[in-house]
């Protein structure tokens, strides 16, 4: 077992820092590649935050609509060459809901921000 | 870089005595943009080179090349659509490279300055009309009289971007759903093949306070189905945010097409959606590309690491389009 603090909260320190201390005093380029620099630590906190639970319902989303095990990854590439060859579509049931469900996670890690998916986090 | 610039200006423009604030603007290692004055007895002139440099001649395999992109501009300038002059193609004797040097036009090119600032309040509710007008006008440019240029199909285009991803070899469903519907639904062969920018969207198009001052940027430019600039242009990616003005935030799509009909160009809106759905999985796809380059190539910067992470806008946004909830 590793000691604390958590890479979560080292993360968010140095994301804090370069957020309050180091932005006012950068200008230019390099305060865009700040900005980016911050996102990206930001991005990295909401993955540890949020991703062992959205993989795990991925995972058993898509063991029950191929009817198979596997790795997330052999999952992903089976539903992939299922829906390339035509074996399964949007009529397939709970095909659509497992997408959306699966991009409203990518989209929570990746970029809350972004406004189609706070249009639909909303429940339009 | 003033010195040759000076040398090469004053070939062409009688009473010119040299050149100022030359400048680097963007672009990578292959295509530059330098921002100039010239200096000249009745007042500076701005100017714009863009230009490939000695040694990198050779155009990506998508790219109309230089000298066509300044043909074409040309082409728009002479047919009084918002285009810069042209003032001088480059030639060996410049020791410049390839590329060509044009009028500076003032204006605005970023979008979120464009989509929030008070000096574009009027410009916005106009924009989208004005474009169709534009594109419209681009469209009608005269076949006779355009540089040799790839013909592109919506049938190449969808094969094209399915072997993109596939060599990324990183399965994604939305994506395959996505490559599904659009040979489900490729229109095949236009009723007329006409000159395509390319590229038409924020980013490649100066805005004033009176509206679309000029079109940037054919690099891209081919022929085609006309269809593609409409569709392209309304992809969410450009609307930065503005998602319920699917031109470029600012407009509708029925404006659009008005500006465009007014022209005397026929729409066809499900040959538009079809593009709106290729143009939103291509945006996706180079996204992921960006993340190919950042993990394989020699740039290895955070920006590109953190563009790949945009894939999956795209992916709601293509699920928005083709399985919108609540259906």
């Amino acid at each position: 077992m590793q000691d604390e603090p958590t890479p979560t909260e080292l993360i968010k320190a140095v994301a804090d820092f370069l957020r309050h201390e180091i932005t006012p005093v950068i200008k230019g380029h390099n305060a865009f590649k700040l900005r980016v620099g911050i996102n990206a630590l930001d991005l990295v906190a909401r993955q540890l935050a949020l991703e062992p639970d959205s993989d795990a319902a991925e995972a058993a989303r898509l063991s029950g609509l191929l009817g198979m095990q596997g790795s997330l990854g052999e999952l992903n590439r089976a539903l992939a060459d299922r829906i390339a060859n035509g074996e399964v579509d949007l009529r397939t049931p709970d095909l659509a809901d497992h997408l959306w469900q699966t991009t409203m996670a990518k989209l929570a890690v990746d970029q809350p921000n972004y406004a189609s998916y706070k249009r639909e986090l909303g429940g339009k | 870089m003033e010195q040759k610039l000076g040398r090469c200006v004053a070939s062409w423009c009688p009473g010119a005595t040299g050149v100022v604030g030359v400048a680097r603007l963007s672009g990578g290692a292959s295509q530059e943009t330098w921002s100039f004055d010239i200096v000249y007895p009745n007042g500076n002139i701005g100017a714009i080179l863009r230009r490939a440099p000695v040694g990198y001649g050779a155009a990506p395999t998508r790219a109309a090349g230089l000298n066509a992109e300044a043909t074409l501009m040309q082409l728009a300038h002479d047919a009084g659509l918002p285009s810069p002059r042209v003032l001088h193609v480059l030639q060996p004797q410049d020791e410049l490279g390839t590329g060509f040097i044009m009028a500076r036009v003032e204006g605005e090119t970023i979008a979120r300055k464009i989509l929030r600032d008070d000096q574009f309040a009027e410009a916005r509710p106009i924009l989208a009309r004005q474009l169709g007008k534009v594109v419209a006008g681009i469209h009608g440019l005269p076949a006779s009289k355009l540089p040799e240029l790839r013909q592109r199909t919506s049938t190449k285009e969808i094969a094209d971007l399915e072997r993109e991803y596939r060599s990324f070899d990183w399965p994604r469903p939305v994506f395959e759903l996505a490559l599904l519907w659009l040979r489900d639904h490729d229109p095949g062969p236009p009723h007329e093949v006409t000159l395509v920018h390319g590229d038409f969207r924020h980013g490649n198009l100066i805005i004033g306070p009176d509206g679309v001052r000029a079109v940037l940027d054919w690099e891209l430019a081919h022929t085609g189905d006309p269809m593609e600039d409409l569709g392209w242009i309304c992809v969410n990616s450009w609307r930065f945010g503005e998602i319920d003005k699917p031109v470029g935030g600012f407009g509708s799509r029925e404006e659009l097409f008005a500006g465009y009909e007014a022209a005397g160009h026929r729409v066809d809106p499900a040959r538009v959606m079809f593009w709106e759905v290729m143009g939103t999985l291509r945006w996706g796809v180079m996204c992921c590309g960006m993340m190919q380059r950042f993990r394989s190539g020699p740039d290895h910067s955070m920006e590109r690491a953190m563009i790949g992470r945009r894939s999956s806008e795209t992916e709601i946004d293509l699920l928005r389009l083709l399985a919108p909830r609540g259906k």
